[in-house]
């Protein structure tokens, strides 16, 4: 069986302890989207701001607010630090990488996805192989896909 | 006979799984039981040796599988103390009993305005179908709060009944354990001339229960959190009500006769029994009954009580402060459901630290969203109690809490 240490890598329980980009944005011009997971509770919300337009769209700030267990709070406060500053469709890329490590199939990378930095994320591969854990992981990603998405650029 | 507790689990195969070398700590029976021997042995040879369809065909074999099912509905009927075994009928759980009382007798009878009380620890089965009807048909929903040691606050009760259809609430919330005094709520309800409807999904398993001492109108369980199997739910009722309610679902085996034009139903319990039952669940089921008579729900009942205090006073006295233990202390009015926060962490890796030592109990909303929110949390753990349940397995999860913080630092 899969140990605790594969789950709660100390990367992990530092993003927990210590949050990054939690907070708010105004809304407008911020974007404000909820998610949540029917089957704990946990839910979050995810603040975006998108400076430009087409191709030269770049995610400008992402904040968090909500509640969550580690591996939610934790995954949303990684993917802030790495989607910050980044071209939009870096930011798309970056979640179909991230749900295809989560064994989510339906995301096929696309040409250059995998030029695109995982960085810090590599650590919530572990979660995997404790698949109701995989919800959590992935909740703030599906409120940054729908936040972009809502963006429209 | 006095309760033993080593007999007790020796009937219950799963008891002696281990994972990864150690024993099973099973803490959610709240959520569903474990199943004894019997009940997997009568489902067994049931389906290896009378399976047959019921109600419709009229060799040997379908009528011993027609009695067998019966034989279930008699079980359920005497353990429920129903005046007559007409009285049950078969759903799929407790869920879909309560959408059938919410539909029926509440399609019939609740219009506009009509108003519906409920409490503030139901769980979501006795909730959504009346927030459905609301929606449909704009009835009001009106909300019987909890003091602070979450026991329902009655002190408004006459002037909330006022004007009310129905009341319907659960006889054990399965957050806060709280047992409310059931046979005084159905009363209150039948003197301002509502409806008494009881959820007892969370109490027949652990109580002794008649319904017709409590006065209730109409009373949803479930057989998977009462050692039976999963797949079949009850819903008693008094004769004459259940005969003036309209059919629920229609289809085969709820029909007197089906014409070109139309239908006539058939009495109950066929009128809310359409389609093929759940056959083999119901002989499961009466095994399971017949344990549990074997026992004798007092002692079942004493059993837990005494395993609740022990609970209590051991994280209360082991955690002080980092323990938040919801629901009333007094084991008096309360069952072995225990909901608690527990330092800072969440219960989501409260949980998973437990299962690490195989200490399986459920981290969320308990689909009680709405008690939640009045709690002022999003989520509890939850440890429940059966049967099988003794103190080591409150130690077991008191020593796996002590361990959790180890992980998290703080
Ligand atoms: C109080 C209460 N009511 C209703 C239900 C729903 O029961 P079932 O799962 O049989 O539909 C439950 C079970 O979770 C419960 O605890």
């Amino acid at each position: 069986m899969p140990g605790l240490e594969d789950l709660y890598r100390e990367i992990i329980l530092d993003h927990y302890r210590t949050p990054r980009n939690r907070g708010e944005l105004e809304s407008p011009p911020a974007i404000e989207t909820r998610g949540h997971n029917p089957l704990c509770g946990d839910e979050i919300t995810l603040y975006l701001l998108v400076d430009g337009e087409g191709d030269d769209a770049i995610v400008s700030d992402v904040k968090i607010g909500g509640q969550g267990c580690s591996i939610s709070q934790s995954s949303a406060s990684m993917m802030t630090q790495a989607v910050i500053g980044k071209p939009v469709s870096q930011a798309y890329a970056l979640i179909r990488r991230f749900k295809t490590m989560m064994g989510i199939e339906g995301y096929d990378e696309q040409p250059g996805d995998a030029d695109v930095a995982m960085g810090d994320l590599e650590a919530l591969q572990g979660v995997v192989k404790f698949p109701v854990r995989i919800k959590c992981a992935v909740l703030g990603w599906n409120t940054l896909a729908e936040a972009l998405d809502r963006a429209g650029v | 006979m006095a309760f033993d507790l080593d007999a007790v689990r020796k009937e219950f195969p799963i008891l002696s799984r281990q994972i990864d070398g150690s024993p099973l700590v099973y803490l959610d029976s709240g959520n569903t039981s474990q199943k004894p021997r019997r009940v997997i042995d009568a489902m067994t040879d049931f389906l290896e040796n009378s399976y047959a369809p019921i109600n419709r065909s009229s060799y040997r074999l379908a009528g011993e599988a027609t009695e067998a099912f019966e034989a279930g509905r008699r079980a359920v009927a005497r353990l429920v103390n129903a005046s007559s075994p007409d009285e049950i009928i078969f759903t799929k759980n407790a869920t879909e009993s309560m959408n059938l009382i919410a539909r029926s007798w509440g399609g019939a009878n609740l219009g506009e305005g009509d108003v519906v009380l409920l409490t503030h620890m139901e769980h979501h089965a006795n909730i959504v179908p009346w927030q459905m009807l609301r929606d449909e048909r704009g009835i009001e929903i009106r909300w019987v709060p909890l003091t602070a040691d979450g026991q329902l606050d009655l002190t408004d009760l006459d002037r909330l009944l006022d004007g009310a259809k129905v009341f319907s609430f659960t006889a054990m919330s399965n957050v806060l354990g709280t047992i409310p005094p059931v046979a005084k709520l159905c009363a209150a309800a039948h003197d301002a001339g509502a409806l008494a409807v009881v959820d007892a999904c969370q109490y027949v398993p652990h109580n002794a229960t008649d319904v017709q001492a409590w006065g209730a109108d109409l009373v949803a369980f479930s057989s998977h959190k009462m050692c039976g199997p999963s797949g079949i739910g009850m819903l008693w009722g008094r004769l004459e009500l259940l005969d003036a309610m309209p059919p629920f679902l229609g289809g085969g085996n709820m029909i007197d006769t089906v014409t070109l034009d139309g239908y006539t139903t058939a009495p109950v319990p066929a009128k809310f029994e359409a389609g093929t039952p759940p056959i083999v669940e119901a002989v499961g089921l009466r095994a399971a009954v017949e344990f549990l008579e074997d026992l004798d729900m007092s002692d079942i009942r004493q059993h837990e009580m005494d395993l609740t205090r022990y609970a209590l006073d051991t994280l209360n006295g082991r955690f002080g402060d980092e323990i938040t233990i919801y629901g009333p202390d007094d084991v008096a009015v309360r069952g072995g459901v225990l909901s608690f926060a527990f330092r800072d962490l969440h219960p989501h890796d409260v949980s998973q630290v437990l299962d690490e030592r195989n200490v399986c109990v459920r981290a969320g909303h308990h689909c009680a969203k709405p008690l939640m929110q009045v709690l002022g949390v999003q989520s509890t753990t939850r440890a429940s109690f059966y049967l099988y349940n003794g103190t080591d397995d409150v130690d077991a999860l008191a020593d796996a809490l002590a361990g959790a913080t180890d992980i998290f630092g703080f």
